[in-house]
């Protein structure tokens, strides 16, 4: 039936909060934490977020009657309180699958995060988490390779994989970095990894140390039998430069590239994923920059949101904070959030964050990195929390060792390969971790010289961003 | 008095992948992860390969993978059995997940002699 045009100010609730409403299987739900102005009603502040982040402006306008606006408008369809907190609550908000442009996350960003974020009415406002309906998921590249064929391209199995970054961060030049490279991989690691600083800057271009990992990762390969790779950082200031730096690691014969994918955009992240699936690259993901977004517990983006989001765009391998290092991250939402990089479905569980059942139908899984600030009395507890699809990167807990990075990687893969066997044979690694890595040691001078190093080292701060409970 | 250096010099070793840090395991604890492969639902499968080859993706296959074996004994006898067919062989254990299609483990049992 055909609408009549009222000029004015409708109450957004008249037309966007809709608690009858049962979501489609197409549709994107989203769940915000929204903190309203105070006196504003919970209905009114959720249908705005709802109109605001889809098809609403602040007035009634005649264009709208063009259209059939019942069919594209977003739907408050409820409200939760937020356990032990009174000010914030939950909101649900069903968007229909037309919204979106198929496989752009750039586009599902844009409308579900765009203007409503600075909306006069709310204090603070959080995504906290999407579920993205399989049509949609259908039309996404998803990971270049996904862990399969990581593990089939590297040769590395039943185990988590071993990394490092290569410090000091800056100064180096080319010849000396890759040094350093060839140091950590012939003591033992897999990968090496650029320092997410590491660009082109003038101590040190991007084809001068390109080559000069080319050779560490070569000469490393032939001393050792194993398959080695470092992740090539081709972030750059344009798209073409980003693809340049890429096809010349492709050339040197190199495995792996990397890129930051929130600071470098996510269309540039999905193209270059595109780009690494049809030219056999694999792709690291550094996520610098996330903090700004994910770590306030009442504004911003939960993380677990920007893992979902990077696995459609395109990545192997992802950052994940360690749990027990110098980052922020708790237990049971990183938990959470790694399963969304992993898992072929995931289930609604409010213990580790996840407000909705997440079905990722065929999609590869991607890697979960633990980096930072992280030494071999942590090993027992990475292996327990990242389980055997991980990345686990030591870069202090490398180089510092007293004899040098060759012998500290060495004692990160002797404490790595302990902390698996003895898993394996049924050990609880975790409250027998002394007495595994002891043992271990008595084999290895290196690793008892790493854990006498590092025997005092603990980063016991609570975390700020915790999950909602009473 | 000379001055003596506490740093002590890391040699490059050639290893095999997973495991090949740790020293070679006794029969019990290579039980262990016969064990662990079983209980996990992965199928054991025995590999062997000449030591100028051990960088290749394809080693060969002892018979073919022990779909479903669910007894230690078995695969005990198996792997000792191509180790003797192939003595100059590295001859490795890999726990075959048919879910993932991947290796769940993988470790070389037998270095050539």
């Amino acid at each position: 039936m055909s609408k009549k045009y009222d000029a004015g100010v409708k109450e957004y609730r008249d037309t966007y909060w809709t608690p009858d409403y049962v979501p489609l299987d197409t549709d994107l739900l989203a769940c915000f934490k929204v903190t309203g102005q105070e006196g504003v009603p919970k209905e009114e502040v959720a249908a705005a977020v709802a109109a605001e982040s889809s098809t609403g402006t602040w007035s009634t306008v005649w264009s709208e009657l063009l259209t059939d606006l019942d069919f594209y408008k977003g739907r408050c369809y409820r409200i939760e309180d937020v356990p032990g907190d009174k000010e914030s609550f939950y909101a649900f908000i069903a968007y229909p699958l037309d919204l979106f442009e198929e496989g752009s996350i750039t586009n599902v960003l844009t409308s579900l995060v765009g203007n409503v974020f600075g909306f006069k009415a709310l204090r603070h406002l959080r995504l906290e988490d999407i579920r993205f309906p399989m049509a949609f998921i259908k039309t996404c590249p998803g990971p270049p390779n996904g862990i399969c064929v990581e593990r089939d391209r590297m040769n590395k199995y039943g185990r988590p994989l071993l990394g490092c970054t290569i410090k000091p961060k800056l100064g180096l030049s080319g010849k000396n970095y890759g040094r350093v490279v060839y140091e950590c991989l012939r003591g033992g690691l897999d990968f090496t990894k650029d320092d997410e600083n590491i660009n082109s800057q003038p101590f040190q271009r991007w084809q001068n140390r390109f080559e000069f990992v080319a050779e560490a990762v070569q000469s490393a390969q032939e001393e050792t039998g194993e398959k080695k790779g470092h992740y090539l950082n081709c972030t750059a200031s344009t798209p073409e430069e980003m693809y340049e730096r890429a096809e010349f690691a492709k050339e040197l014969g190199q495995p792996i590239i990397m890129h930051d994918y929130i600071t470098g955009g996510f269309t540039a992240n999905t193209g270059l994923s595109k780009w690494c699936r049809k030219n056999g690259m694999l792709l690291h993901i550094h996520r610098a920059m996330h903090a700004v977004i994910d770590r306030h517990p009442k504004h911003g983006i939960h993380f677990r949101v920007l893992a979902k989001c990077l696995r459609l765009s395109g990545g192997d391998q992802l950052h994940t904070g360690t749990v027990v290092g110098k980052l922020e991250g708790d237990r049971q939402t990183t938990l959470g959030f790694i399963d969304q990089l992993r898992e072929s479905f995931v289930p609604e569980d409010r213990s580790r964050g996840n407000f909705f059942d997440q079905d990722w139908g065929s999609m590869p899984g991607v890697f979960a990195v633990a980096s930072g600030g992280i030494h071999v009395w942590h090993m027992p507890a990475l292996v327990a929390i990242f389980g055997d699809d991980s990345v686990l990167q030591f870069g202090g807990g490398t180089h510092g060792h007293p004899w040098g990075s060759a012998a500290g990687a060495a004692a990160n893969r002797v404490a790595l390969e302990a902390c698996v066997k003895a898993r394996n044979a049924g050990r609880e690694i975790e409250k027998e971790s002394r007495d595994i890595l002891l043992e271990a040691a008595k084999h290895s001078p290196e690793l008892a010289i790493a854990l006498e190093t590092w025997k005092e080292i603990k980063f016991e701060f609570d975390t700020v961003d915790k999950l909602d409970v009473n | 008095m000379p001055f003596k250096s506490t740093v002590g010099d890391y040699q490059t070793v050639a290893t095999l992948e997973t495991f090949g840090f740790l020293p070679p395991m006794s029969q019990d604890e290579i039980y262990d992860q016969i064990a662990y492969i079983i209980a996990q639902g992965w199928s054991p499968l025995v590999e062997h390969v000449h030591p100028s080859r051990s960088m290749a993706t394809y080693w060969s296959y002892w018979k073919l993978p022990f779909f479903g074996e669910k007894d230690l004994g078995v695969i005990v006898s198996e792997l000792e059995a191509c180790h003797r067919a192939y003595p100059d062989h590295h001859v490795r254990l890999v726990g075959y997940d048919a879910y993932t299609q991947s290796q769940g483990s993988c470790f070389v049992v037998f270095e050539a002699r």
